[in-house]
Parts: C-alpha cells; sequence; structure tokens
C-alpha cells in the first residue's frame, strides 16, 4: 500500500490523475472502518488532512455565500462562527458519531461516501448547496441534487474530487432533527432539515430513501396554502406532514422499519416547522 | 453513662473504600489486558467460520492455504487430538466442525490457521475452500417442542424440559391477569475482546495459556480433554480481563489457540475482533413467556401459571440452568401458594445463548414484573402497594418448596426505595441533551411525558441443583511477607482488592501480596452468580484465619499464654484479658506459614419431576423505580433517574457496590430500551458496535443507590454477591414507566421507537 500526503489542491489532482483508483483518505471515519472491519485493502491512498486550503472557510458577503472545504472537521461546526452562519449545519455536526469521530469527520468525507444516513447531507439539500468539484480537466460546480445519485453513489468522475461546498447564507430560520435508537452516537434512523425563509420552506429528507429526498410537494403546497409570517395552524402542520411522508421512500433493514421512517419524517418536519416560530 | 467509641475501620480493610491494585493502571491505560499480550517469536492464530446457520460441510480444501508464504499450521477437526467437542454441562460442541457433519449456527468454527502475520492469516482463510449443503435453518423453538423441526443435533432439539406443579390447582382469583412476553437476545459486550496466548512446554506434551475467562479449572478440564492431555500437562494463567458478564463462561478460543501452539510449537495468540466476537460467545437468551396471575379482590396473589421458552441457540452451553433459573423465580419475591410453570430449553439454528448477567432470572422478571403492574391496575391498587401486599419474608416458602432462609428485606428494599426524593420536574426549556433525542434534537418540552415505574426482584446466589462450586485460597507468611494466592477470575469485580482487604483486617497486616491468579491452586469456581465475595471471599477468610490462628499459637506459645485470650487488634495482638500487646509485624517477619482452605457452600438438591426441591443456595433482593422520560409520539425516551436498594448482607468496599449498581443498571437500561442482537433466520444482522447500541453517557440515568445491610449469617463475610441483582428488575422498571408514560402495552424488550408510537 502507498500512501501519499500531498499539501496542495494541485498536488491532489495531479496524483488522481495519474493513479484515479487511489483510495481518498480524510478523517478517515469511512474509510478505516472499512479497512479495520470489512478487510478493504486499498492498493493507493492519497491523505488529504495536509492539504490546507481543504481545511479552511470562507465567507463570500457581496454573493452571500459561504464556502467550506471539504476537509473542514464537524467539530468545527458545531460551534462559533460556522455555527451562528449555518445554524442547521451546527445542529446536524452536532449529531455526528462522538466528539472524537467529530474532530476527524468532514463534510468531504459525508459526500465522498454519500450514505443516505451521512448526518451532514439533508442540510446540504435543503440549503441547495453546491459542491465544488476538482479533476484533471478543471473544476466544475455540481448542485447537492445532482451530485447525490443513489446509495452510495455520487456524480464525481475518476480523478475528480470534492474541494468545497458553498452554501447561502439565507435570511430565515434553519433547522436539524434526527431520530436514532439512542440519546447520542448513532446512525440516523431517520433526519429532517428545514429552512424556512419569507416566501416559502425548504425541507429535506435523510435516511428515508437511495439519496436525500427533498419534500418538493409539501413545499409547494405550504408556500401556496400558508402565510410564512404566520404560524401554521394544526391542519396545516398536519397536512404538512402527510406532504413530507408521502416523499419519503424508506425501507425496513434492521435498524428500523419503514413504516417508522416514514411516520418520523412526518413528525419532525412538522416539529421543525412549528420550531421555526419559536 | 455509657459512652463507647467506635473507632473507624483501618485503611484499606473491609468496609472500607479500599483502592484496587489494578485502578491506577487500568485508569492510565497500563494495564495489559489479554489482548496486550506477545511472546518471542509468536504466531498469530485466526478462525475459519461457517456462514451459513445449518448445513452440511461436504468438503474443506486448505491445499491453496498451505502455499501461502508465512502459512506455519492449519488444523481442522481431524486435528483435534482428544475429544472434538466440548461444553460446560454437555460437551455437544464441536471445536470444528468435520467434513460430513453439521454446522449447526453462522460463525461456527471450522478450521483455525496459525502464521506470521494477521494480514497472512486473513489470506489463508480465504484460500481455504468448503463446500456446503446448505439446510433452511431450524429458527422457531415451539417447531422444536411439537416436534416438528429436523433434528438438528443427535441429543435432541430440546435440551430441557422441566415443571413445576405446587399447592392446589384449583384455585382461581377474583381478578386474573395474563400476558405474552419476549425478551430479545441481549449480548454481554464486554469491552475487553476475547484474546489468548498458548507456549507450548518444549517436549511439547504440555501447553501453557494465558487467558480471559471466568473459570480457569473448568477451562483446564474442556481444554486438556480435547487436546487429549493429562489435566497437569495443561496451565492456565489469568490473563487482563475486560469485563465478562457471563460470556467468559464458555469456551471460545482456547482450545484452537493451544492446539495451534502444540502443532507448530511456537507461542501463538488469538485475538477476535468486534465482529468475531458477536459469533465467538454466547448471548443471553431470547426468551418467550406466558405468565397468569390470580389474586384476591384486593391483590394478593393466589395463582401463578407460566410458560416459558428460552431459545438456548445450536449448542447447550448452560441452556438446562438458565431455564431452572428462569422457572425457580417466576413468582418473584412475592408469595405465592400455588403455581404451575412449563419451561423449555430449546436448540434452534440459532446463535448459542447461556451465560448472562441475571441467569434466566432478567426474562423471568421482566414477565413478574409487568405482571405485577398490570394485577395493580385490574385491583386499582398502587404499584408500589400491591408488591409491599404480596413482597416475600425470610421463612417464605417458594413455588419449589424451598424455604428461603436466606435475609429477606424484599419490604424493607421497596420502602427504601420509595423514601429516595423524585428527580425534580423537567424545567421549561431544558437543554435538548437531557430529554429524549438527546443529540438529535427531536423533541420541545411540550412533547415529553413523565412516567414512573417500579421493578422488583429476587435472585439466587452461587449455583444450583447440587452443584458444589467451592473455592479454594492459600494464605502464606514468608519472611513477614503476606500473600495470597487464589484462581478466582478478576473480571472487573474487584476481587484482588477484597481478597487484600479479608487479609488486613483477619491478619492486622497492611501490606498483602497477591500471587499470579493460575491454576497452580485448587479451583475457585466461576466468576459468576454473584458467588466470588460470598464463596472466595469465604475461602479467602478461611485460609487467613487458619494462618491468624497460628500466628496467635506461635504467640502464645512463646510468651507462655492462653491462646484463647489472644486476638488481632487492628495491627497488634494483644491479650484481651491483660495489658499484653505486641505488633503484627514484629511477630511474623520470622515466620514461616502455609495455610490452604477450600469454602464449600450447603449442598443443594435436583429439582423433582413437579420442579420441588432445594435447588438454590441463597437469594439476594432488589427494588428499582425508574422515572422516564418518554415522548410518544416518536417513541423515544431518557431514562431520567433509577432509584435503588438493594439487599446486600453487608457493604464491605462502598465504591465496589455503587460501581456494580451503576453498571447493573446501565445492563438492563440496554435491554429495556437498545440493546439487541437482531437476528434474521439464523443470521446476526448487527455485529458492530455501530448497530449493537450500548447506553452511552448520555442515555445513562442518574442512580440514587441505598444499601439495606442485613447481615447474612450464612455467608463467611455476612455479605451477599452484589453483581447481579442490579441489572435484573431495573428493565421492568423502565418499561412500566414507559408504559405508565404512554398507556401502551409493550409486551417486549428491548422497547423499539416503533413500539412506543405506531
Amino acid at each position: 500500500m502507498s500512501v501519499a500526503i500531498p499539501t496542495s489542491v494541485g498536488e491532489v489532482v495531479d496524483l488522481l490523475s495519474r493513479n484515479p483508483q487511489a483510495t481518498l483518505l480524510a478523517g478517515g471515519t469511512d474509510l478505516m472502518v472499512e479497512v479495520n472491519l470489512h478487510g478493504r485493502r486499498p492498493a493507493d491512498v492519497v491523505a488529504l488532512n495536509r492539504v490546507s486550503e481543504l481545511r479552511s472557510w470562507s465567507v463570500d458577503s457581496s454573493r452571500r455565500t459561504i464556502t467550506i472545504g471539504s476537509g473542514v472537521p464537524y467539530a468545527e461546526m458545531e460551534t462559533g462562527e460556522l455555527a451562528r452562519l449555518l445554524p442547521a449545519l451546527a445542529e446536524a455536526a452536532r449529531t455526528v458519531g462522538s466528539p472524537q469521530i467529530r474532530a476527524a469527520g468532514t463534510l468531504g468525507g459525508n459526500l465522498g461516501t454519500c450514505s443516505p444516513a451521512g448526518d451532514g447531507l439533508p442540510v446540504l439539500a435543503a440549503l441547495d448547496a453546491v459542491i465544488d468539484v476538482v479533476g484533471p480537466n478543471g473544476a466544475r460546480q455540481i448542485r447537492f441534487a445532482d451530485f447525490m445519485v443513489g446509495v452510495k453513489r455520487n456524480a464525481l468522475q475518476p480523478s475528480e474530487f470534492v474541494r468545497s461546498v458553498t452554501l447561502p447564507l439565507v435570511e430565515g430560520w434553519q433547522g436539524y432533527a434526527k431520530v436514532g435508537t439512542r440519546n447520542a452516537m448513532v446512525i440516523a434512523t431517520a433526519s429532517v432539515c428545514l429552512v424556512r425563509t419569507n416566501d416559502r420552506v425548504a425541507v429535506a429528507l435523510g435516511a428515508v430513501g437511495p439519496t436525500i429526498i427533498r419534500a418538493t410537494d409539501a413545499e409547494t403546497w405550504l408556500a401556496a396554502n400558508h402565510t410564512m409570517s404566520s404560524r401554521p395552524n394544526t391542519d396545516t402542520l398536519a397536512e404538512f406532514a402527510r406532504l413530507v411522508r408521502d416523499a419519503s421512500r424508506p425501507i425496513d433493514d434492521h435498524r428500523s422499519t419503514a413504516a417508522y421512517r416514514r411516520h418520523a419524517v412526518g413528525v419532525l418536519a412538522q416539529r421543525l416547522l412549528t420550531r421555526s416560530y419559536s | 453513662m455509657n459512652v463507647s467509641v467506635v473507632s473507624p475501620p483501618r485503611s484499606g480493610t473491609l468496609g472500607t473504600n479500599a483502592s484496587r491494585p489494578d485502578g491506577v493502571a487500568k485508569v492510565q491505560g497500563g494495564f495489559a489486558f489479554s489482548s496486550d499480550m506477545w511472546a518471542e517469536n509468536m504466531l498469530w492464530g485466526a478462525t475459519l467460520r461457517s456462514p451459513h446457520p445449518f448445513a452440511r460441510i461436504v468438503s474443506i480444501d486448505v491445499s491453496a492455504a498451505w502455499k501461502i508464504n508465512g502459512v506455519e499450521v492449519i488444523v481442522t477437526a481431524d486435528d483435534v487430538p482428544g475429544l472434538n467437542a466440548y461444553g460446560l454441562i454437555v460437551q455437544d460442541q464441536p471445536v470444528f466442525a468435520k467434513v460430513g457433519d453439521l454446522v449447526r449456527y453462522s460463525g461456527e468454527p471450522i478450521a483455525a490457521v496459525a502464521a506470521d502475520h494477521p494480514e497472512t492469516c486473513k489470506r489463508a482463510l480465504e484460500a481455504i475452500k468448503v463446500e456446503y449443503e446448505v439446510f433452511n435453518p431450524v429458527v422457531d423453538p415451539e417447531e422444536c417442542i411439537a416436534g416438528r423441526a429436523p433434528e438438528i443435533h443427535p441429543h435432541g432439539n430440546v435440551y430441557r424440559h422441566q415443571r413445576i406443579v405446587t399447592g392446589d390447582l384449583s384455585v382461581e382469583g377474583d381478578v386474573v391477569v395474563e400476558g405474552d412476553y419476549e425478551i430479545g437476545m441481549q449480548d454481554q459486550a464486554f469491552l475487553g475482546l476475547e484474546a489468548a496466548l498458548a507456549i507450548p512446554d518444549s517436549g511439547g506434551d504440555g501447553v501453557e495459556l494465558y487467558i480471559a475467562t471466568q473459570w480457569l479449572h473448568e477451562d483446564r478440564k474442556q481444554i486438556a480433554a480435547c487436546l487429549g492431555l493429562p489435566e497437569e500437562k495443561v496451565r492456565l494463567v489469568l490473563g487482563g480481563v475486560g469485563g465478562a458478564f457471563g460470556a467468559r463462561e464458555d469456551i471460545s478460543l482456547q482450545v484452537h489457540t493451544c492446539l495451534l501452539a502444540l502443532r507448530t510449537g511456537r507461542p501463538v495468540r488469538i485475538a477476535y475482533g468486534r465482529e468475531e466476537s458477536f459469533y465467538g460467545h454466547v448471548h443471553r437468551h431470547p426468551a418467550r413467556i406466558w405468565m397468569r396471575h390470580h389474586a384476591t379482590r384486593d391483590g394478593r396473589i393466589v395463582k401463578i401459571e407460566s410458560r416459558m421458552v428460552f431459545d438456548g441457540g445450536a449448542y447447550c452451553s448452560t441452556s438446562p440452568a438458565v431455564l431452572i433459573n428462569g422457572i425457580t423465580h417466576t413468582q418473584g419475591p412475592y408469595k405465592c401458594d400455588n403455581a404451575v410453570v412449563d419451561g423449555y430449553a430449546v436448540r434452534t439454528n440459532n446463535p448459542p445463548c447461556g451465560a448472562m448477567r441475571g441467569f434466566g432470572v432478567v426474562q423471568a422478571c421482566y414477565a413478574h414484573e409487568s405482571q405485577m403492574d398490570k394485577l395493580a391496575a385490574a385491583c386499582g391498587i398502587d404499584p408500589v402497594e400491591i408488591r409491599l401486599l404480596n413482597a416475600m419474608e425470610t421463612g417464605d416458602k417458594l413455588i419449589t418448596g424451598q424455604v428461603v432462609n436466606s435475609v429477606a428485606p424484599v419490604e424493607e428494599c421497596i420502602r427504601a426505595t420509595a423514601a429516595i426524593p423524585l428527580p425534580p420536574d423537567l424545567e421549561s426549556d431544558p437543554d435538548f441533551r437531557d430529554i429524549p433525542g438527546g443529540s438529535g434534537r427531536t423533541a420541545d418540552r411540550s412533547h415529553i411525558r413523565r412516567g414512573i415505574g417500579w421493578g422488583v426482584s429476587i435472585k439466587n446466589l452461587m449455583y444450583s441443583e447440587g452443584f458444589d462450586d467451592y473455592s479454594t485460597a492459600r494464605c502464606r507468611i514468608s519472611n513477614g511477607v503476606v500473600s495470597v494466592k487464589f484462581a478466582t477470575a478478576e473480571v472487573g469485580q474487584g476481587f484482588v482488592m477484597l481478597a487484600q482487604q479479608i487479609a488486613r483486617t483477619v491478619l492486622g497486616v497492611d501490606e498483602v501480596l497477591l500471587d499470579t491468579i493460575d491454576t497452580q491452586v485448587g479451583s475457585a469456581g466461576s466468576t459468576s452468580a454473584s458467588r466470588q465475595t460470598w464463596m472466595s471471599g469465604g475461602a479467602v477468610n478461611a485460609a487467613c484465619v487458619a494462618v491468624r490462628d497460628k500466628v496467635l499459637a506461635h504467640v502464645a506459645q512463646y510468651h507462655d499464654m492462653d491462646v484463647a485470650n489472644l486476638a488481632v487488634d487492628g495491627t497488634d495482638i494483644v491479650d484481651t484479658r491483660g495489658s499484653f500487646r505486641v505488633a503484627v509485624a514484629d511477630v511474623i517477619s520470622h515466620l514461616d506459614i502455609d495455610e490452604t482452605a477450600e469454602y464449600h457452600h450447603p449442598p443443594t438438591e435436583d429439582l423433582d419431576e413437579n420442579g420441588q426441591g432445594n435447588c438454590h443456595v441463597a437469594f439476594a433482593f432488589v427494588a428499582h423505580r425508574a422515572v422516564v422520560d418518554v415522548d410518544p409520539e416518536l417513541g423515544l425516551v431518557k431514562v431520567v433517574q433509577v432509584a435503588t436498594a438493594q439487599d446486600v448482607g453487608r457493604v464491605l468496599n462502598p465504591l465496589s457496590c455503587v460501581g456494580q449498581v451503576e453498571g447493573g443498571i446501565a445492563q438492563g437500561l440496554g435491554l429495556a430500551v437498545m440493546e439487541e442482537i437482531v437476528v434474521t433466520n439464523g443470521k446476526v444482522r448487527n455485529p458492530s458496535f455501530t448497530d449493537y447500541l450500548l447506553p452511552t453517557f448520555l442515555d445513562a440515568p442518574d442512580v440514587e443507590a441505598v444499601f439495606i445491610e442485613e447481615f447474612e449469617p450464612k455467608s463467611p463475610l455476612g455479605a451477599k454477591g452484589v453483581g447481579e441483582p442490579p441489572c435484573i428488575s431495573v428493565t421492568p422498571a423502565i418499561a412500566n414507566a414507559i408504559r405508565n408514560a404512554t398507556g401502551r402495552e409493550l409486551p417486549r424488550v428491548p422497547i423499539r421507537p416503533y413500539d412506543v408510537c405506531l
């Protein structure tokens, strides 16, 4: 096994151009489990933790966006300025694994693995994040909705990798909630991110389908039938929850049942919408 | 006026928070667990396991594996020199499944390799070709009972069927409540994974095994039989044990490691990873229990009917004993004169089940405590009142006909628990980490309902049904140094500390050396069944008393005094009738004394065909009250507080008692709301800590513990075992609290979110 330790994005591009099969290592919270538990033996590894560009974030105040390097660990998103700018991402980050995992795991890792249960992904979906991808032919930007294409499948071409994620700094409320069978350090059974602005809400569902699902029918119905400045009444909440449930496509597995997951996303969406007015 | 001055006990003696000799090293990370062991010229071993729960092995081809550089030996059933079978009660489990024979559970060992590196082992295992004829696994215990399932093993598909019939069965209650209950398969989930290091004797006719186990001598007996060696040629030394909870009672990697070492003539180490650990040891029996309680209108139990089915999985292990524990604890800590209980432990192609903390009583208790709440509701009585009304007392007769001679402070346990203040109400804007859903931030204050639930239990101590599980200890004085030796497995419970406390107290010394824990002294029995404080504590006490008597005799002779007047007082020997006083340290500095003692509990009996007989040695009791916040709409819970009062006889080390109580409550909480090995068609679907969920610090409740100290005269130190009771009735207490909050019946543990809200 070879391990390359590049220090710049350019070096990473070169390494991947020469060896598209190389395995990227960021926080290692997925890869090392594959190696230790499932016996995966990558021939060549490119370690990203010395690439300082990937570990930084910046705000573009004219465009009202924030760009987060793919190597920024969750621990950095939990508190401080990042948490103030992106409260839903902070809430999602706090649910990731243990403190040790959050110190190592990165948003780029979430995107690279692309599990429907990835804790950060519903936030990216609800905020219409744009993924900045770099490869031998330069950079390209992919909307999150086009980036995640299936269970653990993404739109990256061979030799491409995620450099950063750009999110809008929205005026409004944003929140995240996640159900698991334990009160911390648990894989999502179902998760929801809700963003409410002046005239609409965006709702993204995690762990209830092959990809993160935007509940567009629920979003559209609410925008058409509810004045966003006022608190929704019980009937509105119920219909909103029903439409969210209908958007989900969950399965039965050893972690939970499809019926519970469907139920849970409805409850979470309803509660987040209520919370957005409190 | 009479003034008595009671001096506090000397530091490090019985009754004090003596510090553990292994404590600092464990906290600092310096303690060598068995997975840390290493030897010069050592090889690594690994085990090939069946992926199928039920299949016939058509052929095994190891030729490709032999060609791999670094592979030193490959062993299969053909290489087992002695008996190709082991087991604690009957030897029905093969060391390796054999060509032409069956594999009976997913994970059954088929071959083992030793090589120069773990990676080489892995490649070798992948290169072994096994051809199977795969069958549909037998996974329904009822099919086994009905005789409809194919025979899985020549010993049959029922490990044991036992009835208990007592009293007047025509009695009917004014009030009748019943329920069908189910308990899922819990794992002991110790953190220190299975690991062993075997070092062959230079002549190749013996082996030394460093092993994390619960009972060195029982292991040795089974290992020697499989290796075809006399027992004295197999020497066991206790490796550092990182928890046990019953999972180290059975043989796992012991024989494989020794066999590889003997075949290669080199030290061999095997260490399981977490996934293999799930396949490598037995689990808690999943069970289905039907119970019907008859009571008078005012809530007195007049009859109990029950049927219990324990799924023992593919091999016997301790299933027959677990079954007996379950059915003989049907009534719980309550009086009952009339009962009929029908119990089965059966063989299926599910993972083998055996000992786990609580040993059958956990399952029975979940059912009877669920029933007690149903009965309370049916009679319109408070759940606490109905338990007090029926509480057992010393001298009461169990449904087995056995009289409870142990101190039985059931009422005291309940009253002391009830007296513990309830936690404050949830504040109006609580931190999300303190409410159901925790870090997932699923709920707000308005979504939460609080419930309170009770559980009370009785647990037998020591082995039952005629078993003489004696303990041995040796105490020596040599050149003024006191040392104690025993084969008692220290699995984390702190016996090493207790042994020192006993020796300090009895002999009046401060320094007590502990000899290596190995098979170079008589058996200590198993570190199981809440028995070592009583049994090995009794043996250490007896050995120390024998040494002390010799010391006193020496002093009496030397000073021409009557030995009957001499006693140890603190660190001195004194004449109780005079002014003579001499320091123990001065007396023993030139003495050589060596005494070995065995401690045996009073004999017990087998049950007869009606389940009658004095089958248990002694009993301990405990009450639990759980306060649980529930989010009924999402089915998520937060156990806020568990209050408990436990009958311990006498507290020998307060800190250790609290440790057992807090740990047991966390384990019982796990069974109540999250811990389950999910098995589908004989296959484990969650063999990892990603999906087998243990309580985190955020899930663990505040524990408020009180100890009921009523000296147990039958116990050598007045103390009862403390280890198992904490994890038994806390599970139904939590379930009852969730029922109280939601009104749901919840007949199954672990209670899953969808059980609560859908």
